[in-house]
């Protein structure tokens, strides 16, 4: 029994300079006949199934259509085509500093960033010091978000997501973050979450790190399945063959 | 909707306290200044038009702020409630949430807001020397309705704010053309029987006289009324929900 199965899942992505138009401009458009939207494929046909306690690498150039698929499984969005189906609970780590609040103060932003993550009032109760003991920002506990430094912001994202137990992660590179001893110590965390059982994917353009640390891998290339399966060196080196011949 | 927003209680708790701590921090009146402001405007309309309407209107003061009061609960909600996608779509591209919370979050905070402004408009009304009977509580039924009314618009321009960018300014010229339209400085009296049907086709004209008739002539709008004030506010609900059903998952390729 698969933990998660996508089946044949395609995104069309809507393109084109529809956006940011007026409804004036729209319905002036609409008369002459000059609205145009132009579709492309963001995903076409993808399908792979992983089993609990699967680590799955998605690897692919730009474009390749890794953070649309992950938007897929995570349910932000939803399929054109095809379907997926997951049993168990489904956490997605997609940019870690979305959804913090400039004006409120780190502990207002931990509780939350907290309830977006799922996360209930109980367990931030219990967790808070641990997060900001983690984070190191004890003596910011009540400054406004906007005035930390970038790294500090991003080490108090790491903090709080990394109390995520979700039967299903879904990584977009962020293994780790900060620099020096935080990074270690961000990475050593994220490890002990993914050997928590977790069913882990994870989106990287670090081979090395997709060929220690996977176990089934999937390359995606403008949004084709290239190729899903186990054997991770295998697909890794001719991914490597495929990107040298690219930058020839 | 309502089982969701059970399971997602914790967030939506969450995204209140973030509205009213946006809204009142930094500002050292806070909370002072958004009962100031609306006495204020009321202030300059009763200098203004009091003397084209004061003195044929009895307690014209407590008339115009009935107008005001609801008139300016209604707008809040909208315009604020249609920001609410748009501003948003840092977190819900990226975190899996009911869009909808974003605007009941709002909407919980505008009314809230509404309610501080009732409470100064009823010590208004005893200083005016206005009665308050036990009628006073059949006020519930106009605001109940103005709720629905106003998220079903927060729904309808949250959605066309995010395909549309003017959205913000045509809201403006409507919002002002309803203003006049809900008759909140003059009386209808004089106007032909047409023109006072017509105006029964704005749901907010018809929670401001609910207001008036209760609170200034102590009489309670019939059944008919009724029935009128919650159609309005269903079916603007409701194409609301309907819009939000259709287009959930659509949001995102606009942002």
């Amino acid at each position: 029994m698969s933990i998660l199965k996508v089946n044949d899942v395609s995104v069309r992505y809507r393109m084109g300079d529809f956006k940011d138009i007026g409804l004036k401009e729209y319905v002036v458009r609409r008369l002459r006949g000059k609205y145009h939207a132009r579709e492309f494929w963001a995903d076409r046909h993808v399908s792979f199934s992983l089993e609990k306690g699967d680590m799955l690498g998605i690897i692919g150039t730009n474009g390749a259509g890794k953070s649309t698929l992950l938007k897929i499984i995570a349910g932000i969005m939803e399929p054109t085509e095809g379907s997926v189906t997951s049993d168990g609970t489904v956490a997605a780590l997609l940019e870690l500093t979305s959804g913090f609040d400039d004006d409120l103060t780190v502990r207002e932003n931990v509780f939350l960033r907290g309830s977006m993550l799922g996360y209930n009032r109980k367990l931030l109760n219990e967790v808070y010091g641990e997060i900001i003991a983690f984070s190191e920002l004890e003596d910011f506990q009540n400054s406004p978000f906007r005035q930390l430094s970038s790294g500090m912001k991003s080490r108090l994202a790491f903090s709080i997501a990394s109390f995520v137990r979700p039967d299903i992660l879904i990584l977009d590179e962020v293994l780790a973050v900060g620099d020096g001893g935080f990074r270690t110590k961000s990475e050593a965390k994220m490890h002990e979450i993914i050997h928590g059982g977790a069913t882990t994917i994870l989106v990287s353009h670090d081979l090395d790190q997709v060929r220690q640390m996977c176990n089934k891998i999937l390359w995606l290339n403008k949004g084709e399945q290239v190729a899903f399966g186990d054997d991770v060196p295998g697909i890794c080196d001719r991914y490597r063959v495929f990107l040298d011949g690219e930058t020839l | 909707m309502v089982q969701k927003l059970r399971r997602n209680q914790f967030l939506f708790e969450e995204l209140v306290k973030r509205e009213f701590k946006k809204k009142y921090k930094g500002t050292v009146l806070g909370m002072i200044w958004s009962l100031l402001s609306p006495l204020l405007t009321l202030l300059v309309m009763r200098v203004i038009f009091g003397g084209f309407f004061g003195s044929s209107v009895d307690n014209y003061t407590t008339y115009l702020f009935c107008g005001n009061l609801v008139f300016s609960y209604f707008n809040d909600s909208c315009s604020l409630g249609m920001l609410s996608l748009r501003n948003n779509a840092d977190i819900f591209t990226k975190i899996k949430v009911p869009k909808f919370l974003f605007l009941l979050a709002k909407n919980v905070q505008t009314l809230i807001n509404f309610a501080m402004t009732l409470a100064v408009f009823l010590l208004f009304c005893i200083l005016d020397g206005v009665a308050i009977t036990w009628k006073f509580s059949l006020l519930l039924y106009p605001i109940i309705c103005l709720l629905l009314l106003n998220i079903g618009m927060g729904l309808i321009l949250s959605a066309l704010f995010v395909f549309f960018r003017d959205m913000q300014y045509l809201w403006t010229v409507f919002a002002q053309l309803l203003m006049y339209a809900s008759a909140i400085f003059y009386t209808t009296d004089g106007f032909s029987h047409r023109l006072q049907a017509a105006l029964h086709l704005n749901p907010v004209y018809l929670c401001i006289t609910y207001f008036r008739q209760i609170v200034l002539s102590g009489t309670v709008p019939g059944l008919w009324f009724h029935l009128m004030m919650l159609l309005y506010g269903l079916l603007v609900l409701g194409i609301g929900c309907l819009i939000y059903k259709k287009y959930n998952h659509k949001f995102l390729y606009y942002l």
